[in-house]
């Protein structure tokens, strides 16, 4: 088994990918994308010191977060898409209606 | 950690089934009215919580030690009973006042949203447990994005809507990975044995201190702080009105809730280094919300960073509690968030029963309101006075609560900036009280009418105010009773 170190080291990685292209990507989508990777790196952190404790609760807080996730990207893309029919786009920088 | 089940559990949790009841039967009587007749939908909202409050206070008050239930998912306390109360308050009088406004008022589904939110809050309020503290953070954010954007076809809507979303995952997920490497440190999810654990296991401090400012990323997006306030003013302009007051109170105490919770339970081990952080958030956040509110023409974004200033003005509270001997610290966050709640829904009821009239939320619009409507104008001036810190009314008292709890523990500078502050924002409050009462407009001859939801609602809220800052002490005591449970 490998030792828990690397999960974590790799959670990160995908973590800081994730942020990343939260903030310097400007479709919606990608966008949506990121921010899931982001979660994913929090689900791989929980499951591998779930199993490095040997402890349940890590594991069912993941299904938890995959079922936020779901309900979350249901209602951004539900967002996105009343806002191309209106703007014909979903790039962030068009999001600019309101300003001060 | 192993809590059996007792009966008396579902006692302490029958607002929170007694909302669920709610709520479906708010959605299966949109389903089945016919659509002329679901004006009525916003008083059974209103009704049905305002009895939920009063079974609250019948049976499930907490009584003795604070207790660990339902497996140690939330806790039964002062602090997670008053803002219960608090979060249900400011429902009931979210629902009167959006029912008379079109688009919005005879919609099963916006009614559906707004318990639903309602239901994570309470939540929020009484978690002690990780799982449930996301759960609960992510039930009251879901319904408020689906709110926040409610209008899909005004743009400004359905772009604070979005950009709430936006904002709003992206910083649960920084928080959620704080919460896994809280977790990878102890090996326990629940709050009050995550504290125990590390402090036994002699944690690094920097590992510690990496994951709480983790933690606060959420926390502080979810009170407005700076750095992650910028949200806020667009949110609260394009978001109905009533949302955005709802927002601007529930959805900010609840979050105040957690973050005082999650500080004392699980980080008393660092209190110096938080209490510095916290420190430093009051002063910038007060700061810019009140300079930037300076120059706003529009009323909904200087009601947004006013209440970015009063997030400030609550954490001088919250950095109080940090310092070795502060007693009067929690007491005066709780009393100051209920105080703060029922002032700023008057305002933005005001704003929304202004706006449904003149179709517009522009500062200017506001000339000659006290001679269109009498009413409308005392009850700007009270919540505007209020807001800024004025006796006789309820934001006096709690000003000086939060202030009096920084003294108490030698934070004097934080306080002597508290009350810098105050007067800024007590001359962009008056500038928009100047409109109101002393410029004349060519339409105020108009009428302006004000709907029975409207009446009562600002109603209930002016009382409250007024109370508050009269009455002062049965609400101390009741906010005393919410802090001393915390330790």
């Amino acid at each position: 088994m490998l030792p828990v170190g690397y999960y974590i080291a790799l959670s990160a990685i995908l973590f800081t990918l994730g942020a990343l292209g939260v903030l310097i990507r400007r479709n919606s989508i990608v966008i949506f994308m990121s921010i899931e990777l982001m979660l994913n790196a929090g689900n791989l952190a929980f499951v591998a010191f779930a199993r490095a404790y040997q402890s349940l609760s890590g594991q069912i807080f993941v299904f938890f977060i995959m079922a936020v996730a779901a309900a979350e990207v249901a209602v951004g893309l539900a967002l996105i898409v009343a806002i191309f029919q209106t703007k014909r786009s979903i790039d962030v920088d068009q999001l600019n209606t309101m300003q001060g | 950690m192993t809590i059996a089940f007792e009966p008396w559990m579902y006692v302490a949790v029958l607002p929170e089934i007694l909302l669920v009841v709610l709520t479906l039967v708010v959605l299966g009587l949109d389903l089945a009215l016919p659509e002329e007749r679901r004006g009525g939908l916003g008083w059974l909202t209103a009704g049905g919580l305002t009895a939920i409050i009063l079974v609250g206070f019948a049976v499930a008050m907490p009584a003795g030690e604070p207790r660990l239930m339902w497996g140690g998912m939330l806790r039964h306390d002062w602090l997670g009973f008053a803002f219960k109360l608090t979060a249900l308050f400011a429902a009931a009088a979210t629902s009167l006042l959006s029912m008379d406004l079109a688009q919005v008022g005879k919609r099963g589904e916006y009614y559906l949203l707004l318990l639903a939110s309602t239901l994570g809050m309470m939540l929020m309020g009484s978690a002690a447990d990780l799982v449930m503290l996301y759960l609960a953070i992510e039930t009251t954010s879901i319904p408020l994005y689906v709110l926040a954007g409610f209008l899909t076809r005004d743009d400004k809507s359905t772009e604070a809507g979005f950009k709430y979303l936006l904002f709003g995952a992206m910083t649960s997920a920084v928080m959620l990975y704080g919460f896994s490497l809280l977790y990878g440190f102890t090996g326990s999810t629940n709050l009050y044995e995550l504290a125990s654990l590390a402090q036994a296991g002699q944690l690094s401090l920097a590992s510690v201190f990496g994951s709480l400012l983790l933690v606060l990323v959420g926390f502080a997006f979810k009170i407005s702080a700076v750095p992650l306030q910028f949200w806020a003013p667009d949110v609260y302009e394009g978001a109905p009105t009533p949302v955005a007051g709802f927002l601007s109170t529930a959805s900010k105490a609840a979050g105040f809730a957690v973050l005082v919770r999650v500080l004392m339970a699980v980080f008393p081990g660092i209190q110096p280094y938080w209490g510095a952080v916290i420190s430093a958030l009051a002063v910038a956040t007060m700061t810019l919300g009140n300079f930037f509110a300076l120059s706003q023409k529009n009323i909904k974004r200087l009601l947004a960073y006013s209440s970015i200033a009063h997030a400030g003005y609550a954490l001088i509270g919250v950095a109080a509690i940090s310092m070795p001997g502060s007693t009067l610290g929690a007491t005066s966050v709780v009393f100051y968030l209920i105080t703060y709640v029922v002032t700023n829904l008057a305002a933005f009821g005001a704003v929304a029963a202004v706006g449904r009239v003149t179709g517009s939320d522009e500062i200017a619009s506001y000339a000659g309101l006290s001679r269109r409507s009498p009413w409308l104008a005392l009850v700007l001036l009270v919540a505007l006075l209020s807001l800024s810190g004025m006796p006789p009314f309820g934001g006096f008292v709690v000003k000086f609560a939060v202030f009096a709890a920084a003294v108490e523990v030698n934070l004097i500078w934080l306080a002597v900036i508290g009350v810098l502050n105050s007067i800024i924002g007590l001359y962009y409050y008056l500038t928009v009280l100047k409109v109101v009462y002393l410029y004349r407009s060519e339409e105020e001859d108009k009428p302006m009418p004000v709907p029975g939801g409207y009446a009562l609602g600002l109603l209930v809220l002016c009382v409250g105010i007024l109370l508050i800052g009269t009455l002062f002490a049965p609400w101390f005591s009741f906010s005393s009773g919410a802090a001393a449970a915390l330790f």
